[in-house]
This record gives C-alpha cells, structure tokens and sequence, in this order.
C-alpha cells in the first residue's frame, strides 16, 4: 500500500528490452501519487519501452521494479492509452463497446456486459463528452474523438495510475489542448499520469515534470524549467536546439545545419522581444 | 421436396451440416477478424495427415485428427514465437509437412481410395449416429470455449498489442483459441472435406461483415447463415448428386454474391439520395435568392 511519501511505481537501475535487445538501460525512475509526468525524447527513444516498464509488461534484464496499489491494498490498478495507429479501424467495434473492454474482468465469463458496466461506461463517456458517439462504429469518429474513447476503456477501471502513448499526436491544436485540460482534471481528481510526448512546445512545456529520454537511458528529471536545457536537448537528440522564453512560456527549436550561429539567432529572437536560453542556462 | 428427409443418413447429414456451419461461422469471425484465413487452410490440410493415419490405424477419426490437429497447433504456435520465422512460414512449414505425412502414408498403402477422397472433398453417407453425437459434443465444447473467453477473444483481436497491458494472458488465449480452431476443423472434415473447410470459416462472416458494423450482430448474422447454408447446401447436393462440401459452399458463395449485391446498391442508393438532397438544396437556395 502506498503512503503520500511512498512512490507508485520504482525503478532501480531496470534494463529492459524485447527478444533479447535492450533498448533502455539504468532507469531510475519514481512515478508518485498525485504525478503528472511527460515523457519526451526523440522517435525510437524507447518512449513507449518507459510505459511498458511501468506496466511491468517488458522483458527485464537488469534492476528492480516495484508497483504498490493505493490505500485498501491490492494490485495498482492501471489504464493504459496506445498509440492509436496501431489500431485495426475497420473492426466492427462501437465506441461504447470499445470502453467496455477495459472492463473485461466485470462478469469475467460472460459474452456481453453486465448493467452497472455498461451503466459506467456512460457515465465515463459523458464525462469525456463524447456520450452521443456510443453507439457509433470507432472508425466513423475524429481523431480526438478516437482518442477520447481509448481514454474511456482506460479509465472505465477506475486506475490510480493513468498511462498515455502520444495522446496529441495526430490531432489539431485545439484538441490537443482540450485533451490536455481533460487530462489536468483527471489529476487533479487524484489519478496520476505519464504520458509520452514528441510535442516540446505545445504540450512538454505545460508539464508540471519531465523525464527526458535519449541514447537509450533518462537523461533528465525534474520540471519543465530544468529539463528544457540546451545541453539536455542536444544530449537527448543529438542535435543542437535553441530553448526560447517568452513570458512564462517556453518554446524549443531545432537548430539548422545552414543556420547563422547563436549570434546571428539571438538578435533575430530579440528583435521578436524573445529570450534566448544560453547554454549552462542563463538568460 | 421432402425425399431428402425420409432417410436417415441425410437427416443425420443436414443436422451435422448446420450444426458444422454454425460452429465453422462462430469461430470463422474471429477467423476473419485477425486476418488468418490462412491458417484455417492450413490446418484443414494438416489434419488430413492424423486422418489418414487414423483410416491406415484403425483409430477413431475424431481421437486421430484431434490429437494431430492439437500437434500442429502447438508446432505452429512454438515455431511462429521464434521472430526469424514469423507466424505465415511457421502454418506453411508445419501444415505442408503434415499434410505430406497423410500424402506419404496414402502412396504406400494404397487401399482406401474412397476413404481418402471423402477426407479430401467431404462425404455425406459416412455419417454415423456415433459420428452425430461426437459432431454434437465437439460443436457445443467449442461453443462453450468461445462463449467463456468471448472478452478476452475480443480484446486481442481488436487491440492484441495493449491486451497484456489489460491483464489478458494472451499466449493462454491464442492458444485456447487455436485449439478451438483445430476442434473445428475435425468436427468439419467429414462433411466439407480438406480443400473446403476454408471457405467455410471465412464465408459466412464476410457475408455479416458486409450487413453490419456491429460485432454481436455480426456473430448472430454469420451463425445463421453458416447454420442455414450448411443445411442447405446437403439438401440441395441430394438433388443434384454432388459432394457436400462442394454444396454447401456454392451455397455460401452465392449467398455472399447476394450480400454484395445488396451492399453496393444501398451505397448506391445513399450516393443518388445524397445527390437528390444536395440538389434539392440548390434550389431551394437559388428560389430564395
């Protein structure tokens, strides 16, 4: 049972991989209650390897790990969100059936769903506000609207531990943002959350943490002020990158090859009243 | 019209008929769903190999294409693990080499001609009262497997990648439903034969795929049609003295040309309606200007 001290989930110096192949390597990492955790880095960064850890659902090779449920014992419970292009879409599935499926375990051996899951997936539907798609086929809806049912068979279990792969990707500005305040919610009514993210600017930087993933371990820890560092960024990516202020927000940007150097940039971002981020991290 | 019904080995053929079709549909959605047409085929021909060996044996059919389908199964699902053989070469390697086995034990003793032809192409008069019962009792076992994992079933044909995540053993479940799968095929053998057996799993669930989006209505749809072309398909091979097998999937082939029909012209029909109406609209918007 985990106390507010005492961390969800903790990985000790955990190596993990498939068929043999380790694809992260010495991860220290403590998931608490009450977390809402990004996870960046660049494609084929072993993002979506990091959630299969936390879920336990990957061959380790090395380390420790341990997941402890909330008060009342048990198991952790966890809900998990792929990425949704891995998804067969012209499966006959409607988008409340796809939600019940994350309540399988309910009337374990009967074909269809009991009254009170089908009672809760509504109400975890209307929640999300996609109560008027339940009965929709999932490949008739938006990409949002895909998202926010995978959302649904995910939580419909009522997890204290909430593990998203890419919930933006693929949507438009205004979805992601509205995923993102639906997610800022669902923390703040107690269910902790990773999510994985390529998108620095628009979702990593309004992350209250970030674990920075790159050359196969954790390269940083901590907020989005001290993970959002040059030198971090260029260590991860293995590319150099300008990070820009501007008010409280933070913007990240590739630098190019053909690119004036960091002179040249600076007085471009400060004819448009931005702050450039030296590296070492002074202003 | 009602001769067919006067005797009993045709009674007893239409009644494992649909039964057959009924079970060879059920399982065949899931068949379809996950894309493995293939290994369907390929089990079909694998079990002709414990077939023959049961004629050559003496051994009951179903006790010898059983335990040999259950080999193949288990071969497939050990050989498909390995990432360098991958699942399409691991059915191909093990269903030919045991189809072979049956092709070897034929050239060598060469005295079941009929025998052979009927496991091939399917064989109406060989079914026993024994045979029926067995029929009965296999069809319900599979019935009572794919209703209790029915979820799980779902869950991995759907989202196989997150399954685990959800607390599904999915190696257990794959290999519960091969099994199933491999039960299916004896209990069809004998009235769809080998080189037919495919077209009966995958037929009758294209066909509800075709009529609906919604998975149970799928299941029901298909069922009943694998239930009633089954019966039909013996009862009209009476007629036009043609195998079974043969029959019953002519039948289902034609019913899923009907299907098709159908559903090209309701496109059809939506496509003019949505032209009529956005006509409609336009002049309605020209008249008011």
């Amino acid at each position: 049972m985990a106390t507010e001290q005492q961390p969800l989930i903790s990985l000790s110096e955990l190596a993990v991989g498939y068929d043999g192949e380790v694809a992260l390597r010495r991860l220290e990492l403590e998931v608490r209650r009450g977390d809402l955790i990004g996870v960046v880095g660049p494609s084929g960064c072993g993002k979506t390897s990091l959630l299969r850890a936390l879920m336990g659902e990957i061959e380790t090779y090395a380390g420790e790990s341990s997941r402890r449920g909330l008060e009342g014992g048990g198991a952790l419970r966890i809900g998990y969100v792929p990425q949704v292009d891995t998804v067969d879409w012209n499966f006959p599935i409607t988008v409340e059936q796809v939600a019940l499926l994350g309540a399988w375990r309910e009337r374990r051996w009967a074909p269809w769903a009991g009254r009170r899951a089908r009672r809760h997936a509504r109400e975890v539907l209307e929640q999300l506000g996609i109560e008027e798609l339940a009965e929709r086929p999932i490949r008739a809806l938006s990409g949002g609207q895909q998202q926010r049912a995978f959302l649904a068979r995910a939580l419909i279990s009522d997890p204290q531990l909430l593990l998203l792969d890419e919930p933006t990707s693929g949507v438009d500005i205004k979805t992601s943002h509205e995923i993102l305040h639906e997610l800022r919610e669902l923390n703040a009514g107690g269910v902790t959350i990773v999510l994985t993210t390529h998108d620095l600017n628009g979702v990593a930087s309004h992350l209250p943490r970030l674990v920075c993933l790159g050359q196969g371990t954790i390269q940083a820890d901590g907020s989005a002020e001290e993970v959002l560092q040059p030198e971090v960024l260029e260590r991860a990516y293995g590319q150099p990158m300008l990070v820009v202020k501007r008010g409280l927000e933070t913007y990240v940007l590739p630098v190019p090859e053909e690119a004036p150097g960091a002179h040249g940039a600076e007085e471009a971002l400060e004819a448009a009243d931005l702050t450039l981020i030296e590296r070492g991290g002074d202003a | 019209m009602l001769d067919p019904f006067e005797f009993g080995f045709m009674q007893r053929a239409m009644i494992t008929a649909a039964l057959v079709g009924g079970i060879t549909a059920a399982i065949g959605v899931f068949v379809v769903l996950r894309r493995l047409a293939y290994i369907g085929h390929g089990l079909a021909h694998s079990i002709f190999g414990g077939a023959v060996i049961s004629f050559v044996s003496g051994i009951n059919f179903f006790v010898g294409a059983g335990v040999w389908g259950a080999i193949s199964v288990l071969l497939i699902n050990i050989a498909s693990r390995r990432p360098q053989i991958g699942g399409d070469a691991a059915i191909g390697i093990v269903t030919t080499a045991a189809f072979a086995i049956g092709i070897a034990v034929i050239s060598r003793a060469r005295t079941f001609t009929r025998d052979f032809e009927a496991a091939l192409f399917g064989e109406i008069l060989g079914i026993s009262e024994q045979d029926l019962w067995i029929t009965v009792g296999m069809v319900a076992l599979i019935a009572v497997v794919l209703t209790l994992w029915w979820k799980p079933l779902v869950f991995i044909t759907f989202d196989r990648a997150v399954a685990g995540a959800y607390g599904i053993s999915v190696n257990w479940v794959e290999a519960v439903f091969a099994f199933a799968l491999a039960a299916t095929v004896v209990a069809s053998l004998q009235i769809l034969g080998v080189t037919l057996i495919a077209a009966a799993l995958v037929i009758p669930p294209v066909v509800a795929r075709l009529l609906t989006d919604s998975l149970p209505r799928l299941f029901v749809i298909a069922v009943v049609v694998g239930v009633l072309t089954g019966w039909l398909g013996v009862y009209i091979s009476w007629f036009v003295d043609v195998s079974s097998g043969a029959t019953v999937v002519l039948t289902q082939a034609a019913v899923f040309a009907l299907a098709l029909g159908y559903e090209r012209f309701g496109r059809l029909r939506a496509r003019s309606g949505a032209r009529r109406a956005e006509r409609l609209a336009g002049l309605e918007r020209s008249l008011s200007e």
